[in-house]
């Protein structure tokens, strides 16, 4: 009998050492989006943005509305909702994948890790694999992580008509900031 | 008793190993309640305007619509007028974005030579999630024309005489991504009528509605069904000269086209007036007979004053 509870107590620990997680998150993570060709400022910014990873596996998701994105003119915002992201249709943009080189951030001390993430994006309901390069800044419980990336329209699905082909750039630049805190 | 305790521990992983396995799935989960914000319901119609009337969609806080409209002439006025092209009416107007909900607006039309200014206000906008959502927007438009010919009456020419007004009640509802529709209750005050047993005051009932083709384009309709005299008035109708005589129910079918901050309607229709009393007092031709004509409306915007970063 005593052997079962010992097995059971090894058991139990061990499926926590197996299960345990570091998780960061933040539902105020800026998206930044710069499609223009310098015509016309054609640029929006998310500051809802959904993310959050583990720190022992490294995997990482991330979710936010498409209509959350804000332009500096109302029309614009509702053609890159209506006519360019069918937002009603789409509603969210997601990520979700892995930081393939989380070893070698060390959370538990302050500094700039760089960092590179691998996963699926999804926009306009097409998926992709993507790589991105970034950094994470470690500061106490906190991590404040940036990445820029190109993400290129037609493979998403979104098609430039011919009267605005000289505005709007074939590929988006994308910037992302969040800033992650411990979950406890 | 130690079985007891056994099971307990047995549990206690159980429940332990549950929970792992459950938030391998969706970190996100961790973070997301599940709360929808309120979301406001956006472009139910591509204009401002369905055709004729308002709609109840909005153009935007600090944003300038410059609008140009035409209306020719009857189609079956024959080759030697180009199907009507030859001859032409217009207004242009600009429209300016106070806030998201209120929009203020000038015009002129060549039809009377006729000034028109409204007000344009939304109490309710159609929403979804949050506390209190809405099904439908509510939009209301008041405004005046003032024309400046000597008018019916050229030896009482008051200024006064030329005045009209209008005000509306639109109640709408996006019902998809492709269909709205919107139902609208319009009073049309005119200073002068041509009997003096003519009212005054003409009701007018309307109903638009859209139907999105493609993402850039859309099948509208607009009419306005005119409420006469009933009862002991109702001879009037019929009387010679008089307002109703003569007064016919503004349809328009027409189709949306938008190229970027562009929007074009051009539309077939039975009336020429491009303000609300225009269109609804001043409407004469019938499609029943054939008298229909041809017209656009363009629409340019700019944003003019860009909301601090």
């Amino acid at each position: 009998m005593k052997k079962i509870i010992l097995w059971s107590l090894v058991a139990f620990i061990s499926f926590q050492a197996a299960g345990q997680k570091k998780l960061y998150s933040t539902k105020t993570g800026t998206a930044f989006f710069d499609a223009g060709t310098g015509v016309e400022n054609i640029s929006g910014t998310n500051k809802a943005v959904m993310s959050v990873f583990d720190a022992v596996s490294g995997q990482m998701q991330s979710s936010m509305l498409v209509k959350g994105f804000e332009f500096w003119s109302q029309p614009m915002q509702d053609h890159f909702n209506e006519n360019y992201m069918e937002s009603d249709k789409f509603p969210k943009s997601t990520f979700s994948g892995k930081i393939t080189n989380i070893d070698k951030v060390n959370f538990s001390k302050d500094g700039n890790y760089p960092v590179e993430v691998k996963g699926t994006l999804e926009i306009h309901g097409v998926k992709k694999e993507i790589v991105a390069k970034g950094t994470m800044k470690v500061t106490g419980e906190t991590v404040a992580a940036s990445s820029e990336f190109v993400v290129v329209l037609e493979d998403y699905n979104i098609h430039i008509p011919g009267v605005v082909k000289d505005k709007l750039a074939k590929d988006a630049k994308i910037k992302i900031n969040c800033t992650y805190s411990l979950i406890k | 008793m130690s079985v007891k305790i056994s099971k307990l521990i047995y549990t206690l992983g159980l429940i332990c190993l549950a929970q792992v396995g459950f938030a391998q799935d969706d970190l996100l989960s961790s973070i997301d309640n599940g709360d929808k914000p309120k979301e406001y319901i956006k472009n139910a119609f591509k204009s401002s305007r369905v055709i004729n009337g308002h709609s109840i969609e909005f153009i935007g806080k600090g944003v300038l619509d410059v609008r140009i409209l035409h209306r020719f002439g009857l189609l079956n006025s024959g080759f030697s007028n180009l199907y009507g092209l030859d001859q032409a009416t217009m207004r242009f107007g600009f429209d300016y974005g106070v806030l998201n909900n209120l929009t203020v607006g000038i015009g002129r039309s060549t039809f009377d030579k006729e000034w028109d200014a409204f007000v344009k206000y939304r109490p309710i906008q159609q929403s979804t999630g949050g506390s209190r959502p809405s099904p439908v927007s509510v939009v209301l438009v008041s405004g005046m024309t003032a024309s400046t010919t000597p008018g019916i009456y050229p030896e009482r020419n008051y200024y006064t005489n030329k005045l009209a007004y209008y005000h509306e009640i639109i109640v709408g509802r996006k019902f998809n991504e492709k269909f709205s529709a919107q139902l609208s209750s319009t009073l049309v005050h005119l200073n002068i009528v041509p009997l003096s047993t003519d009212p005054n005051n003409i009701y007018a009932l309307g109903l638009g509605a859209r139907y999105k083709l493609s993402k850039r384009t859309a099948f509208v309709v607009d009419y306005h069904y005119i409420l006469r005299n009933l009862g002991e008035n109702e001879e009037n109708n019929n009387t010679a000269g008089s307002l109703f005589s003569t007064m016919k129910n503004p349809l328009s079918i027409g189709f949306d086209i938008e190229t970027g901050g562009h929007v074009f309607q051009l539309h077939f229709s039975n009336c020429s007036g491009m303000n609300e009393k225009a269109f609804i007092t001043k409407t004469t031709s019938s499609w029943g007979k054939g008298e229909i004509r041809f017209g656009f409306n363009l629409s340019r915007v700019f944003t003019v004053s860009k909301p601090k970063a």
